[in-house]
């Protein structure tokens, strides 16, 4: 098992005729996952070949799953024509959409963020700015290096995605059932919380490891989450402890102001919440590694 | 990107908020002409990011324009926590009757907008939440209904407005949202908004966040950012497409992706305990690509930093290999040639690392040292820094 993505879930790539979308299909198919086609509305009709398969690129994403029974988006879009790409993906109904895009207007995200709960949130939104999700020799959604580690019982949530794949290489040895990379932007699809709620009922993740950094509340409302709801062991990491207020590191979410957001503020939350958390990633990883040891 | 004042000013207005006439000037000449331009009693209001200006002496009345040329001759250059004044807003003087509060912000928990309204303005609005929440309204906003009359009435209902001025605040409410989308805001604040005697509604502050995702779109934005005042590396790192915050300590750091070069600033903060107390230089995510060219832009910028007296290169190979990124190292210091003087030291992880430590170890370049893990290369990098 594993959480939101598996052996069994067709892929398609909206944005698939796209440089990026081209080159991470190829990277995707090469682990494994089973891509079944491609969205481009100027291209419907073509196909495409890629790592030697032949995928059709169809009008839309509506058109791709009455075709081949995609259940998973990944979408590459440019930020320009994102927000239209993830409310079609919405509107289709698909299952889960994964938003890799970055620098997608967070006045779009919110837009699309509401139109899927308007719809009755049938689409589940991993993203936007996100290196996708991975369940180790099931199937990779996005840009996440499949060849980091293998399957096995650790399940990872993080906001940043250097940070997931630094974990999932220090972690190695004991593998993962499935990665999650949610994305650094203010508005996000999939949060940690929603992460957890799965991990917990997945009973192929014996220990949780979830990732955060400076910015938000997110982590501090997990960490709420985490003392109602996981029975299952969690180690956290938070980055960020050195970040000057009010100036912004990289994601568009990562910046303190005033004194909400901060690690200190976020590590102090996950602790009074039972998680242990590591100093570094790797004294994180070592945490993880012990508890899973212990089970 | 925050906004001046006055810039924020100058968009209210375009989107039909009212603000009183004013205009910003750059020496006490300018003020007094832009005073004598105004007429009767002006106040001269310093112009930096930051709030607190009044207690600070930032904002002064004057009552002709020889006085304001006084004033703002005390207020230029005044130093408000940190920020040098370097330009003052002349304004028209206002009667206040009564001062409100009204923003529009992102609610990231919520994953919408927030409308906070509250009819007692002008005081510290974080102080106000602490001590009389019940005194600040916070309304959900639907980005897809967003905010029409009868919303804004609502907000305003909720934030004890009084009944007089309802009618023409909600009026300014529905502009300043238009505003706040038009604009791809993720902040709009007025605080205070006031009411005259004659129970007209001002905007007489203005605090706008500009939303960077959405430059694209608006091309005149670029004319908002406040060159002068930038720090000249981070200047020219964004001339070059990089991604580089300055900071105060000696140890240079170039990673790639924003979490792991966050993770990189502590962990060098942690091991710099252990040497003397050095700190990170700055923040710079070179990406996932890693290229010799950016590599070398990096490298560049960094060393270009005084303070600078060891670099930490941190970087996990993971759509990009190692070896490419050790080839971007090699190239690099071959492109910076005899401006490379300061110690490198250099962890590289993930794939394809074996070849990419080969390369490293066959330039054998003298200012490179690499060490396996992250924690260990980051006590090197400290302790380079710390006795250089």
């Amino acid at each position: 098992m594993s959480i939101f993505l598996d052996s069994s879930s067709k892929v398609i790539v909206q944005g698939i005729t796209g440089s990026e979308g081209t080159k991470h299909a190829t990277k995707m198919i090469a682990a494994g996952t089973n891509i079944v086609g491609g969205v481009n509305a100027r291209k419907a009709g073509q196909t495409v070949t890629i790592a030697e398969k032949e995928l059709s690129v169809f009008g839309s994403v509506g058109e791709a799953m009455k075709e081949t029974g995609a259940d998973v988006s990944v979408i590459f879009v440019p930020p320009k024509f994102a927000k239209d790409a993830v409310i079609e993906a919405i509107d289709a109904e698909i299952p889960l959409a994964v938003v890799i895009t970055e620098g997608i207007p967070v006045h779009d995200a919110a837009y699309f963020w509401a139109h899927a709960k308007s719809k009755g949130n049938k689409t589940r939104i991993i993203g936007p700015n996100c290196p996708g999700i991975i369940s180790p020799s099931q199937s990779n959604a996005g840009i996440i290096p499949a060849n980091i580690t293998g399957p096995g019982k650790i399940g990872l949530v993080s906001k940043s995605g250097t940070l997931t794949y630094q974990m999932m290489y220090e972690l190695r040895d004991i593998g993962f059932s499935t990665c999650v990379g949610i994305g650094g932007d203010p508005i996000i699809g999939t949060t940690h919380i929603d992460a957890l709620e799965a991990f917990q009922a997945d009973p192929e993740t014996d220990v949780i490891v979830m990732i955060g950094e400076i910015g938000g509340d997110a982590e501090e409302r997990a960490a709420e989450y985490i003392k109602a709801n996981v029975t299952k062991p969690v180690v956290g990491y938070v980055a960020g402890f050195t970040a000057p207020e009010g100036k912004t590191m990289g994601h568009a979410g990562a910046i303190v102001s005033g004194s909400a957001g901060t690690a200190q503020a976020k590590k102090e939350a996950l602790e009074a919440s039972g998680v242990k958390v590591g100093k570094t990633p790797t004294e994180t990883a070592d945490l993880a590694r012990e508890l899973y040891k212990a089970l | 990107m925050d906004l001046y004042e006055y810039q924020a000013k100058d968009i209210f207005a375009a989107h039909g908020v009212p603000v009183l006439p004013g205009a910003v000037a750059s020496t006490p000449e300018e003020a007094q002409a832009a005073a004598e331009k105004i007429g009767g009693q002006v106040v001269v209001k310093s112009q930096v990011k930051t709030g607190g200006r009044g207690k600070a002496g930032g904002v002064k009345l004057a009552e002709n324009p020889a006085e304001a040329k006084e004033k703002a001759e005390a207020i230029l250059g005044l130093d408000i926590k940190g920020h040098i004044t370097r330009r003052v807003l002349v304004t028209e003087a206002s009667d206040i009757s009564e001062e409100y509060y009204f923003s529009f912000l992102l609610d990231r928990a919520n994953r919408t907008f927030l409308a906070m309204a509250s009819a007692e303005g002008g005081v510290e609005i974080e102080q106000l939440a602490v001590e009389r929440p019940d005194a600040l309204a916070r309304v959900a906003i639907d980005p897809l209904e967003g905010v029409d009359k009868a919303k804004a009435l609502d907000i305003l209902t909720q934030g004890k407005f009084p009944e007089a001025v309802k009618d023409e605040a909600a009026d300014v409410v529905v502009k300043l949202w238009e505003t706040f989308v038009a604009e791809d805001a993720t902040l709009v604040e007025i605080n205070p908004l006031v009411r005259d005697p004659q129970d007209k509604i001002v905007a007489l502050d203005g605090k706008v966040t500009l939303d960077g995702n959405a430059d694209f779109r608006h091309p005149a934005h670029e004319e908002l950012v406040d060159k002068e005042a930038e720090d000249p590396l981070e200047a020219k790192a964004k001339a070059k497409d990089l991604n580089y915050v300055k900071l105060d300590g000696q140890v240079g750091i170039i990673g790639n992706g924003a979490g792991l070069v966050m993770s990189t600033l502590d962990v060098v903060a942690y091991a710099g305990e252990n040497h003397g107390g050095v700190k990170p230089a700055n923040f710079l995510d070179i990406g996932g690509g890693a290229s010799a060219e950016v590599m070398a832009a990096g490298l560049d910028v960094i060393l270009g930093d005084p303070d600078v007296k060891s670099v930490f290169v941190n970087v996990f190979g993971g759509i990009t290999a190692c070896d490419a990124v050790a080839n971007g190292i090699v190239e690099a210091l071959k492109i910076l040639g005899d401006d490379a003087t300061k110690p490198l030291v250099v962890r590289l992880d993930g794939n394809n690392v074996e070849e990419g430590r080969r390369i490293l170890n066959d330039a054998n370049h003298p200012l490179v040292t690499q060490v396996d893990t992250m924690d260990n290369a980051a006590d090197k990098a400290a302790e380079l820094a710390a006795g250089a």
